[in-house]
């Protein structure tokens, strides 16, 4: 076993973004769907400035995450990975149950294991870009026409709209399960600390090499039963 | 070194762009400010006509008036005998049908049907003098009535049934003297009053618009601006802007509210977004007929039901009539929600001597053009005046039947009850056949509501139209609005998708605890 130690892993502008990324996409979530007549809360018209003014600050905030993520090279964590992810799935849907420990060890070089990896890459590729154009169209829809620009024409609101409503649904699914799976980390709350503190207890490399550290695959097969006392 | 410029120039453009995109692109909000203000300066007269030696006389008939007025004034008569006012028709485009001149003398409504066989009566409201049952009198200027418009005593007045004649007793020379640019009065006293009664009709025009105060009218008010009818139909050489298109067909010479107000007034950008597809007044008439009651729907097919061999009349509370045998049954409302319609500006007509395809279909008496996505169009509110009216069913042509007659037995319907004879008569005079045959049809005519306008505090709200059920657009279907419409695939495959998430994380989770649970009890044993 590698030593584990207490470290900085998640840095004070990444946490701002995420928290603040976070706190948006929940009040976008809210008004937006009084906007879509699903709830009512702020009233439709304060619903529509306040969508707006939250969609712009989150535009502004990704921006400031993008140039973040490039400056410091932390993009490199969304790379999608097929390794160890058949061992993921294991773990969620059974070794997580008898207390297996996760098949790979996080280290401030790898922060993601390879479903988290799959799952960021997917939101940050499709359905985070794709919300962000449909929201905008939703919003700037009627300039083109108004200045004439007929080729820039969007002949109607529909398509937009039910890609928008549709983006909005897979979002609020992924929150659901992320919020649930905050909990899974090596205590309930760990988790949670680490991405309110910045500080995780992480498995320090066994040696030089700068690939991810990874545990070998006996430790998954192994029934968890077994190492208890 | 190079990493800090970069984030600061960077950071520098993300807050230029944020304030760029955030800053309201708004209209000054003093622009309204500086409307009030301009309206406020009434300016005085610039011409007293009390002092001019040619008016110092006493005048037999209306008509040696007019001949002093055009010893002045003289070219304006030439104006006034181009317009719509005087000719009682317009020349006019309408796809598909080409050039057509459209009036009182073809077109076809559904409250007296025509103004065909009924000039003399109708003349009370021409702007011409001496009309005569053959309605002819279009030549002679020295007919022009100058008085009905620019009387600014208030005591012009024309008499009834006598060809456009003003009531015999009147001192035209002092009218003649205080003269001036109309006023209210002169333009209500017939445009209020269309279709034979207050507020019949428009719904938006009506007597209560002399004196309005600001929540009946926010322009016209007298606790307010004070506007009156010229205010906003601005004239040119006696050609008056603003139309109504019971009688029009192409989008010119109109009035519109952002001649003044511009085509952005809100201060809300999500509000000056709506101006390209809903007109002002969608949001800012909110109701009509505010004060009195308005005729929404008449029943031709009742006529002539008789008392003791007499004919009556039946009246609801507020004294309009619901029956009367001369006319039929009647409903009336009152605080109506406009009904809305896509309106680009254009209409068609149906026009005296129109063959209609389907005898069970609804006659649109004055079909508006319009659509979402027709660029030019707009949402408008509108009153649908419905009718159950006159048709020759075998021609398949409405009926102009002969309605006013002096006496008894010259075959008028408001004196005889007879339909078939009327009608023939009627369309005898129109030059059409007749079969013999009269049986009645539903028609609509479209009137746009313009007038009534309330302030920002009374206007439509969001929701009155942004709401899934019973919306005030729930009509028009045409488009995608938010609040309103959604994709029932993406609403069931969403609510399922966050069913399924939940309970699928809560099963995870029972497992995890139980799984926990079962561990420390055999930790226990």
């Amino acid at each position: 076993m590698s030593p584990v130690k207490h470290v900085y892993v998640y840095r004070a502008f990444e946490r701002f973004w995420h928290w603040s990324q976070a706190l948006l996409i929940m009040f976008l979530a809210v008004t937006g769907f009084e906007i879509h007549g699903s709830i009512s809360f702020f009233g439709f018209e304060n619903a529509v400035t306040y969508h707006n003014i939250a969609a712009y600050a989150l535009i502004i905030l990704i921006i400031f995450a993008i140039f973040w993520h490039l400056s410091t090279g932390e993009w490199r964590q969304y790379l999608p990975t097929l390794t160890h992810l058949r061992a993921y799935l294991n773990y969620y849907l059974f070794g997580i149950f008898r207390d297996a420990p996760h098949p790979t060890k996080k280290t401030v070089l790898s922060k993601l294991n390879p479903l988290q990896k799959l799952v960021y890459f997917g939101l940050k590729t499709i359905i985070l870009p794709g919300m962000l154009l449909t929201g905008l169209l939703y919003i700037l829809y009627r300039y083109p026409q108004q200045h004439g620009v007929e080729a820039l024409n969007v002949e109607s609101l529909r398509t937009i709209a039910i890609l928008h409503t549709a983006g909005a649904f897979l979002l609020i699914a992924f929150l659901i399960a992320h919020l649930y799976l905050i909990t899974t980390g090596d205590t309930v709350t760990s988790n949670l600390k680490a991405m309110l503190t910045g500080f995780e207890d992480v498995h320090e490399k066994d040696d030089d090499d700068t690939k991810e550290v990874i545990q070998s695959q006996e430790t998954i097969q192994q029934p968890a039963t077994e190492t208890a006392p | 070194m190079k990493k800090i410029l970069l984030l600061l120039a960077f950071a520098a453009i993300a807050v230029l762009s944020a304030v760029a995109l955030l800053a309201p692109a708004d209209a000054p909000p003093s622009a309204l400010t500086e409307l009030r203000e301009k309206m406020e300066t009434k300016p005085a007269k610039k011409v007293d006509h009390a002092v001019f030696p040619a008016l110092q006389r006493r005048f037999e008939r209306p008509q040696d008036v007019t001949e002093t007025c055009i010893s002045c004034h003289n070219h304006r008569h030439t104006e006034v005998m181009r317009s719509n006012h005087w000719n009682w028709e317009r020349e006019e485009y309408v796809a598909g049908r080409g050039v057509v001149y459209i009036g009182k003398k073809n077109a076809m409504n559904n409250f007296c049907i025509g103004a065909m066989g009924n000039e003399k009566s109708c003349a009370k409201c021409h702007i011409g003098l001496g009309m005569s049952e053959a309605g002819m009198t279009y030549t002679d200027a020295t007919n022009i009535d100058c008085l009905v418009c620019h009387d600014n005593t208030e005591t012009y007045a024309k008499a009834s049934e006598q060809g456009g004649a003003p009531v015999a007793t009147l001192d035209f020379g002092h009218i003649a003297r205080n003269v001036g640019k109309p006023m209210r009065s002169n333009c209500g006293v017939c445009h209020f009053y269309g279709g034979g009664g207050n507020n019949v009709k428009h719904g938006d025009l009506e007597e209560a618009l002399f004196q309005p105060t600001r929540d009946v009218d926010v322009h016209m008010g007298i606790d307010g601006m004070d506007m009156g009818c010229v205010d906003c139909h601005i004239t040119e050489e006696h050609n008056i802007a603003g139309k109504l298109y019971s009688l029009s067909s192409m989008n010119r010479n109109r009035a519109y509210c952002e001649t003044c107000h511009g085509e952005t007034p809100h201060e809300s950008g999500v509000l000056n977004e709506h101006t390209l597809k809903v007109a002002c007044q969608t949001c800012h008439i909110p109701v009509y007929a505010k004060v009195n009651a308005t005729k929404t729907h008449w029943d031709w097919s009742t006529v002539g039901k008789l008392k003791n061999g007499e004919p009556y009349e039946v009246d609801d509370e507020e004294g309009n009539h619901t029956y009367l045998s001369i006319k039929g049954s009647f409903k009336w409302g009152k605080q109506l929600e406009p009904e809305y319609v896509w309106f680009n500006g254009t209409a068609s007509h149906y026009l005296l001597g129109d063959q209609y395809e389907d005898s069970t279909a609804t006659i649109s008496l004055n079909r508006l053009h319009g659509s979402y996505s027709d660029a030019d169009a707009k949402i408008i509110p509108v009153k649908i005046h419905r009718a159950i009216q006159p048709t020759d069913p075998v021609h398949r042509m409405l009926i102009m039947p002969k309605l006013y007659a002096d006496a008894e037995g010259e075959g008028a319907l408001w004196k005889d009850f007879d339909w078939r004879r009327s009608a023939a008569l009627g369309m005898e005079k129109a030059g059409l056949p007749f079969s013999g045959e009269v049986s009645f049809i539903k028609t609509e005519m479209y009137w746009p509501i313009n007038h009534m306008v309330s302030g920002k505090d009374a206007t439509v709200q969001c929701t009155e139209c942004h709401t899934r059920d019973n919306g005030r657009l729930a009509g028009l279907t045409d488009f995608y609005m938010p609040g309103r419409d959604y994709s029932p695939l993406v609403e069931t495959g969403g609510a399922a998708l966050l069913i399924l998430t939940l309970v699928g994380m809560a099963a995870h989770g029972s497992i995890r605890v139980i799984a926990a649970k079962r561990k420390n009890n055999g930790g226990a044993r």
